[in-house]
């Protein structure tokens, strides 16, 4: 099946002028992604919004930081199929306004550990504190890593506040009062964690890094549930 | 392939260059493949992780994919790519500064990248994890690559482009728009940004990145390097010509919208959804196309292959490609996906894709340059095959064990009792407990197979460190006439 093709256009136009390869090679590869993601930004066509999701409050947003470190999304997705056994297990299927202000998305692709899409007021908080530290202890048999180093380590307000305004210029609704107040906001939030924590028997300081990532396990999802229940009862008849 | 044959004196081509990236690939395919044993025992016994952050899980899975994907698979491509450039075209690389800068540029991003993801600072995006200032030495050692390719492709001796030409021709093209579309993100410090979109349009930007880094990293360039190295290793001409170009441009104009299969049951619009599913399994026609190409080049020479532990390799590789490009949109379709996703199903398949597809073309590469690049032949040529079988019982163990584990967690996690209507297996850690024996599996496939990458890199140092017993000529005074 040998070919000889001297003269195919093929073989004349193409194969003899990089640029031309070039030019047609690029264009092959952008159709694709043109079509499906063009339309993303278009209100008809794009993921729908929901109303009652709100952004995250500073030291939730000190606690996402300090997901996005660790790592957490290569094990735990934060997506509910709509699937029945899905939603036995986790909640409600995850609605696409849920997402609207994660910058970076953390869908996961993985689950070597459950899903946390709804993990928000499953558990108290001292049931996180514990956990973290020691995962087995609340959850035998599991093979989730310690993470020891999470206690006693501070988050920095200054931090915070540059992550703070860098989400104001990608499009999350921050305003100017909410960053002017995020060290009062967050030794506020802080310290209601801890007086929750005390009640389990634990002690802890507002501005630990445990506190800010039991602040942001305890959001997840939260909006979410509410503006679905709120949206299921409003279409009632 | 008549134009591959030279007469040009071998000077002429910088050789030196192609031997620094091919120290470079074993070398990075070495600790690519160690950090990825290391998380197999992690998984299987999280002690391992010895309680330091650095080490543990989520810190650690980012620099095991992107050791791999651009630093071992990365450095072989340009290793193939320098190396058969200068012959297809006959003429030297356009600039040996910009050589030297593409090779040196690489390899201190990859440093950066083992000094960074270990401490937590990542973008957490799949494989496009590195940070932004890491992102910008990126782009520009790209760029460097990208006007030394063309450069050279504008002072070629020959008219003609040869097919494995145009497949690198995509892989340059191709990864610089995915890299700086995913990656357009406003600094928040010198080591954190975020991402200008966000939410599932984040999403969706990042699957169409994460996906066509498999296509246009993982494949393309591969398939250019099947194109000149099998036919070069069988010395036969590659099986159809017109196969080739069919292929090549199918290939390059469905694999980009095949990227929303990774989010199927999402919220993402469904029409999103249905397209990436669709041209997901439209992909098997080019991507078997590529496969009987190359297998089809051994024609005639099909003997060869019980004795040259080359032609094994290559012809592993080419049957693996041809698996993982079935067992992908067999994954992409909706129900199918609905089982596999999240779970070790998709760890498996991606393994086969990349110890099979790609490890095992990068060996056969590897041990067919040696004696050309560094003039002597390998001190224990035996070796080769053993390093083959090791390998493949590797991957056989790996994949096998994965599909098991995916399959039990798939079909645990949606198990509902018909009588009360309520999950069979409510606890999570039950189901964890039950994949243990498979991680200990996959640990001993991992195992395996670096313990052939181990025994290649010795056979490597000996046969470089022994007398010289028979000098080899570079380039292209050996046979050529594939």
């Amino acid at each position: 099946m040998a070919e000889d093709h001297k003269d195919g256009f093929h073989r004349r136009i193409v194969e003899a002028r990089g640029g031309t390869m070039a030019v047609l090679t690029a264009i092959a590869i952008s159709i694709g992604g043109l079509v499906e993601i063009v339309p993303m930004f278009s209100a008809k066509l794009g993921p729908e919004h929901l109303a009652g999701v709100t952004p995250l409050t500073p030291l939730e947003v000190a606690g996402r930081d300090i997901y996005i470190r660790e790592g957490c999304v290569t094990c735990h997705s934060q997506m509910i199929r709509p699937m029945r056994a899905e939603m036995l297990r986790y909640g409600e299927w995850t609605r696409a306004g849920e997402y609207e202000y994660d910058h970076p998305f953390l869908l996961g692709s993985r689950r070597t550990g459950p899903d946390l899409q709804r993990e928000g007021g499953k558990y108290p908080d001292a049931w996180h504190y514990q956990h973290m530290k020691d995962p087995r202890s609340t959850s035998p048999g599991s093979i989730m890593p310690t993470y020891p180093w999470l206690y006693g380590a501070r988050v920095d307000p200054l931090e915070v506040a540059a992550t703070v305004r860098t989400l104001r210029k990608v499009g999350v609704p921050y305003t100017d009062a909410v960053i002017a107040g995020i060290p009062q906001q967050m030794r506020a939030e802080g310290s209601e964690i801890v007086a929750s924590l005390r009640t389990g028997g634990f002690t802890a300081e507002p501005d630990e890094e445990i506190v800010a990532l039991i602040a942001y396990l305890q959001r997840l999802g939260k909006d979410g549930t509410a503006a679905i229940k709120a949206g299921a009862t409003a279409a009632l008849p | 392939m008549a134009t591959a044959s030279g007469t040009a004196s071998p000077p002429a081509y910088d050789d030196a260059t192609v031997r620094l990236f091919f120290i470079a690939t074993v070398t990075w395919a070495l600790v690519g493949m160690l950090v990825g044993v290391i998380l197999a025992l992690q998984l299987a016994w999280w002690p391992a992780n010895m309680g330091i952050a650095q080490l543990t899980f989520g810190r650690l899975r980012p620099l095991h994919t992107n050791a791999v994907v651009f630093a071992f698979c990365g450095n072989v491509c340009f290793t193939g790519i320098y190396y058969s450039m200068q012959r297809l075209l006959k003429t030297r690389m356009w600039s040996d500064t910009l050589s030297r800068l593409h090779f040196w540029g690489w390899q201190l991003i990859i440093v950066s990248a083992a000094l960074t993801l270990p401490f937590g600072l990542t973008q957490t995006h799949e494989y496009a994890e590195l940070i932004w200032p890491i992102d910008w030495a990126i782009t520009v050692v790209w760029v460097i690559f990208a006007i030394n390719f063309f450069g050279t492709i504008a002072v070629r001796k020959v008219d003609h482009l040869y097919v494995a030409i145009w497949f690198y021709m995509s892989f340059v093209i191709t990864i610089a728009v995915l890299h700086i579309v995913n990656n357009i993100q406003i600094p928040a410090t010198l080591t954190r940004s975020y991402p200008v979109f966000g939410g599932l349009t984040d999403a969706l930007v990042q699957w169409w990145y994460g996906h066509n880094a498999v296509a246009f990293f993982l494949t393309t360039p591969f398939l250019g390097l099947m194109y000149y190295f099998l036919p070069r290793a069988v010395e036969k001409p590659v099986y159809s010509y017109r196969l080739s170009i069919i292929h090549f441009w199918s290939l390059v104009f469905l694999y980009i919208w095949a990227g929303p299969h990774h989010l199927l049951y999402s919220a993402v619009p469904e029409w999103a959804q249905t397209l990436g599913m669709v041209f997901s399994i439209m992909l098997i026609a080019p991507s078997w196309g590529g496969m009987i190409n190359g297998l089809l080049t051994l024609r005639g020479a099909w003997d060869r292959v019980r004795t040259d532990p080359i032609l094994k390799f290559m012809v592993v590789s080419v049957s693996f490609y041809g698996m993982a490009t079935f067992e992908g949109p067999l994954l992409s379709i909706r129900a199918v996906n609905g089982l596999g996703h999240f779970t070790n199903w998709i760890i498996g398949h991606v393994h086969s894709g990349a110890l099979g597809w790609n490890g095992m073309l990068s060996f056969a590469i590897l041990y067919w340059l040696y004696p050309r690049l560094f003039g002597r032949p390998l001190l224990k040529p035996e070796w080769v095959t053993t390093h083959f079988w090791i390998a493949t019982t590797g991957i056989v163990l790996y994949t096998v064990s994965m599909w098991a584990a995916g399959l039990t967690e798939g079909l645990f996690w949606r198990a509902i009792d018909a009588t009360t209507g309520q999950l069979r297996y409510p606890v999570w850690a039950y189901v964890v407990q039950k994949l243990e024996p498979f991680y200990w599996m996959r640990l001993a496939g991992g195992t395996l197979f670096l313990a052939g990458v181990v025994l290649m890199a010795v056979n490597f140092i000996i046969s470089a460190r022994a007398e010289r017993a028979t000098t080899l000529a570079t380039g292209d005074a050996l046979p050529a006439r594939a």
